[in-house]
C-alpha cells in the first residue's frame, strides 16, 4: 500500500509538539536543581503522575504492535495486553511503597539503602542501560516506521525528529516537562482509544468481499482439477487464459505436465494456480484447496496478492509495477468478514459483549503469507487467504509466537510460561518506570498513583481487543505492515480520527523514548559517575552531566534506530522484559523481605540474573533466525527454548541467597 | 503502618497471583478448554482474560482502601 502525506495528522502532530516543547521551556525555568531534574522535587501529584504512569509504560509496542498483531492472528495479541497489566499488580502490592521510602533519584538508591556501596550503583547502572537501551531500539525504529507513511519523510528523518524532540524534552526540564508529556499523552491515548472503540461498536458488522478500495476478491468453488489441466483456455469461471504453473511438489500434484515453467513455485509449501490472461498476459495468482486431501478431484480456489522483489530492486504488486497511476498496481486493502451467524449480511450497532459473540460465530477472512525464490534471486511474498471461523480467531495459539501451546513439545509450553513470568515480573523492574515513584511526596502518593496507573492502563487493555478485532474487520488493512493496524481503522472511520490517532501514536513514542532516556541519564550521571566512580560533582555540575548524558543517551538512540531500519525489533521489548525481570527484581524483591541480604548478594544477582538472561537469550533459537539469520532447523539453538525468565528469575534469586548466606557468615566472624 | 500496608499487599499479591497462574497453565497445558462458550457466547478466553484485567482494576481500589482506612484510624507507629 502506498500511503499519501496526511496534512491533517502534520497538523496534529505539530500543535502537539509545539506545545510540549513550549511548555518544557516554560517548566525549564523552575527546575534548575538535581532534585528537579531527576525527580520533579518529587511534587507531582499522584493523579498525574498515575496518568504519567500509563503515558510512560504504554508504549509503540503495546498501542501499535498489540493491535497489529489481534488484527492479523486474533485473540493472541490480548496475551500481551494481560501479561503486560499482571505486572503492575507486582507494583503496587510489592514495591510501590517501599521504592518510594528508600530511594531517592533511582531504583540503585533503593537497593543501596542499607549498604552505601559503589559496587550496587555499578551493577544496578549498568542493568539500567542496557535494560534502557533494548526497549530504546524498537522505540526509535518505530518511530522511523510511524513517519513514512504518515508524513512521507524518509526512515532516517523520523528517527531524527523524535530523538531531537525528546533531548530537548529531558535537557530543558528533565523529568518535570517528562512528566507532563507523559500525562498529556497518555490521556489522549486512552480517551482516543476509547472514541475509536465505541465507533466500531456502532459501525458493527457487514459481511464484504474486500478491502474498503471496493476491490472484491473472487473464488472460485468446486473446480475440477481436470479443467486446471487441460489447455482449453476456462479454469472455473474464468475464460481466455493459460496455466503457468499450478500446485506444488510436497502437495503431489501437477507440476511439470502444465504449460510454461515453475521457477520456484514448485518448493511453495501452500499449493497456488497462477492463470495468465491470454489478451493482457497478467498473471493472477490463485491459492488452491483440494477438496479432498487424497483424490485429485477438485479443488476450491481464492484469489491471492503477491509481491515481487526484482533482482534490480524493483518492485512489482500483483504483476505490475507499483504505484497509483494507470498501469501500476497497489496491494489491496484487506479485512473483511465472509458469513455472520444466521446467514445476516450486517448487524448494525452492537453491545461490548454482542461484539464478541457475534464474531465468535462468524467466519472472517485472514490472509497468511509464504515467500517464493525465484532462480533469478527475486523474491514474491504470496498473500492468500484463509477462511477462519470466529471461535478460532478468539482463542489462544493461532500467532507463530504462540502456537507451541497447541502442540505437542514440552518445551513449547514451557517457553510460554517463562514469556508470561517475564511480563508479569518485567514491569515492576524497569528503571524507566520505577524511577516514576520519586516524583511524588511520599508513600501514600506512590500507591495512589500506581492505582491511578493500573485503571488507565487497565481500560487500555481492554480497549486493544476491541480496537485490533476492530481492525481485522475494518477493510483498511496493509497486508504489509501490520503495525499500521490501529491507525488505518481510525482512517476507515474518519479522517481527522486518523490524524489525531496518527499524531497520538507518534507522541506516544515520545513519552515512552524520554522516560527511558531519563532513567538512562540518571544511571550515567548519579549511579556511575557520581557513586560508583565517587566523582564530586556539586548540583549544579551534577544537573550538567545529567543533561549531557541524556544528549548522548539520545545520539545513540538515534544512531541505533537508524542503524536496526530494516529489522523487526519488536521482539527486543520482551527482552528488556526478561533482562530486567532476572537482572532487577531479585534483589528489588529480597531487600525488602530478608534481613540477611548483603551487598555482596545484591551485586552477584544483578550480574548473574543480567548475564544469564543476556547469554541466554543470544543462544536462543530467536536471535539465531533474527539477529544472525540462520535456519535453525539446520543449526539448532544451544538453549531449549527462546525465553529465559522461567530459568533466569529463580537463578537470579538463588544467587542472592547463597552469596548473602556466604558473605554474611565472614563478616560476622 | 507499613508492615500492615505490606501485609494486605502480600495477601491480594497471593490472589492475584494465583488466578494469573491459572491462565497461564490453563493456556499452556490445556488450550482446547479457553474455547468453552459458558456465559452470553462469551469464550473462555475473552473471560478470563477480561476478569484479569478487571480483577486487578479491583484489588488495587481495595487495596487502596484498606490502607487509607488504616492510616486514618491507628496512628500508633510513627509514620514514615
Amino acid at each position: 500500500m502506498i500511503h499519501e502525506l496526511s496534512w491533517k495528522a502534520v497538523i496534529f502532530f505539530s500543535i502537539f509538539v509545539g506545545f510540549t516543547l513550549g511548555l518544557s521551556f516554560w517548566l525549564g525555568r523552575k527546575a534548575k536543581s538535581s532534585e528537579g531534574f531527576f525527580a520533579a522535587h518529587g511534587q507531582i501529584p499522584w493523579f498525574v503522575n498515575g496518568i504519567a504512569f500509563a503515558g510512560d509504560y504504554l508504549s509503540a509496542a503495546s498501542f501499535l504492535g498489540i493491535c497489529g498483531m489481534i488484527a492479523f492472528y486474533g485473540y493472541d495479541g490480548f496475551l500481551y495486553s494481560i501479561g503486560y497489566l499482571a505486572g503492575w499488580i507486582v507494583a503496587l502490592f510489592v514495591i510501590a511503597e517501599p521504592m518510594k521510602r528508600l530511594g531517592r533519584f533511582t531504583f540503585a538508591d533503593a537497593l543501596d539503602s542499607k549498604f552505601n556501596s559503589p559496587g550496587i550503583k555499578l551493577a544496578a547502572g549498568i542493568s539500567t542501560l542496557a535494560v534502557s537501551i533494548f526497549y530504546l531500539i524498537p522505540q526509535m525504529v518505530g518511530a522511523g516506521v510511524l513517519v513514512q507513511p504518515l508524513l512521507a519523510l524518509d526512515h532516517w528523518v523520523g528517527v531524527v525528529l523524535v530523538g531531537t524532540v525528546v533531548i530537548l524534552i529531558v535537557v530543558t526540564a528533565g523529568m518535570v516537562s517528562t512528566t507532563w508529556v507523559q500525562f498529556l499523552k497518555g490521556t489522549l491515548l486512552v480517551f482516543f482509544s476509547a472514541i475509536l472503540t465505541w465507533m466500531i461498536l456502532q459501525k458493527g458488522f457487514k459481511v464484504e468481499k474486500g478491502g474498503n478500495d471496493g476491490y472484491q476478491f473472487r473464488s472460485m468453488a468446486n473446480v475440477d482439477f481436470a479443467d486446471i489441466k487441460n489447455s482449453d483456455g476456462i479454469v472455473g469461471s474464468l475464460p481466455n487464459v493459460d496455466v503457468v504453473s499450478s500446485g506444488n511438489k510436497t502437495d503431489g500434484f501437477i507440476t511439470s505436465d502444465v504449460t510454461g515453467t515453475a521457477d520456484g513455485w514448485e518448493k511453495s509449501k501452500e499449493a497456488f494456480l497462477r492463470l495468465q490472461d491470454r489478451t493482457t498476459r497478467a498473471i493472477t495468482v490463485w491459492h488452491l484447496k483440494r477438496r479432498n486431501a487424497k483424490a485429485d478431484t477438485s479443488c476450491d480456489l481464492t484469489e491471492a496478492q503477491t509481491v515481487t522483489k526484482l533482482a534490480n530492486g524493483d518492485i512489482l504488486v500483483n504483476g505490475l509495477p507499483r504505484g497509483t497511476r494507470p498501469g501500476q498496481a497497489v496491494l489491496h486493502p484487506i479485512g473483511f468478514l465472509k458469513s455472520l451467524p444466521d446467514g445476516k449480511t450486517e448487524t448494525g450497532p452492537v453491545s461490548p459483549i454482542e461484539f464478541f459473540s457475534i464474531l465468535q460465530q462468524s467466519e472472517i477472512v485472514l490472509w497468511r503469507n509464504e515467500k517464493i525464490l525465484h532462480a533469478d534471486k527475486a523474491e514474491t511474498t504470496v498473500y492468500y487467504q484463509k477462511i477462519t471461523p470466529g471461535s478460532q480467531v478468539l482463542r489462544p495459539g493461532e500467532n507463530p509466537i504462540f502456537k507451541g501451546i497447541r502442540g505437542e513439545k514440552f518445551s513449547d509450553k514451557i517457553n510460554f510460561l517463562s514469556l508470561m513470568l517475564a511480563l508479569f515480573c518485567g514491569t515492576a523492574s524497569l528503571p524507566h518506570i520505577l524511577i516514576r515513584y520519586y516524583t511524588v511526596k511520599d508513600e501514600s502518593s506512590a500507591r495512589r498513583s500506581t492505582i491511578v496507573g493500573i485503571v488507565s492502563i487497565g481500560l487500555f487493555y481492554v480497549l486493544t481487543l476491541y480496537m485490533g478485532l476492530g481492525a481485522m474487520t475494518s477493510g483498511a488493512l496493509d497486508l504489509s505492515n501490520d503495525n499500521m493496524a490501529a491507525p488505518l481503522l481510525a482512517k476507515s472511520m474518519n479522517t481527522w480520527l486518523f490524524a489525531a490517532i496518527s499524531a497520538i501514536a507518534f507522541t506516544t513514542v515520545l513519552g515512552t523514548v524520554s522516560g527511558l532516556i531519563l532513567a538512562s541519564a540518571g544511571a550515567v550521571a548519579h549511579d556511575l559517575l557520581g557513586s560508583a566512580f565517587g566523582i564530586q560533582m556539586n548540583d549544579d555540575e551534577k544537573v550538567r552531566v545529567a543533561k549531557l548524558s541524556s544528549v548522548v543517551v539520545g545520539a545513540i538512540a538515534i544512531a541505533l534506530g537508524i542503524l536496526f531500519k530494516d529489522m523487526n525489533v519488536s521482539f527486543l521489548v520482551g527482552w528488556a522484559f526478561s533482562v530486567a525481570a532476572s537482572a532487577n527484581l531479585p534483589s528489588l524483591v529480597m531487600i525488602l523481605f530478608w534481613p540477611r541480604v548483603t551487598r555482596q548478594g545484591i551485586i552477584t544477582a544483578i550480574v548473574v540474573g543480567m548475564v544469564s538472561s543476556l547469554g541466554w537469550i543470544l543462544l536462543s533459537a530467536e536471535a539465531f533466525e533474527k539477529i544472525y539469520g540462520l535456519d535453525v532447523l539446520k543449526t539448532p539453538a544451544i538453549v531449549p527454548f527462546s525465553q529465559p525468565g522461567i530459568v533466569t528469575i529463580p537463578l537470579g534469586f538463588l544467587t542472592l541467597v547463597v552469596v548473602s548466606l556466604m558473605t554474611k557468615r565472614r563478616k560476622e566472624s | 503502618m507499613q508492615s500492615r500496608n505490606s501485609k494486605i499487599g502480600l495477601v491480594l499479591f497471593t490472589i492475584y497471583l494465583i488466578v494469573y497462574g491459572g491462565f497461564v497453565f490453563l493456556n499452556a497445558f490445556a488450550p482446547e478448554r479457553m474455547e468453552a462458550t459458558p456465559i452470553a457466547g462469551l469464550n473462555l478466553a475473552i473471560l478470563y482474560g477480561f476478569g484479569l484485567i478487571i480483577g486487578a482494576i479491583v484489588l488495587s481500589g481495595l487495596y487502596g482502601f484498606l490502607c487509607r482506612e488504616k492510616s486514618g484510624s491507628n496512628n500508633k507507629e510513627p509514620r514514615a
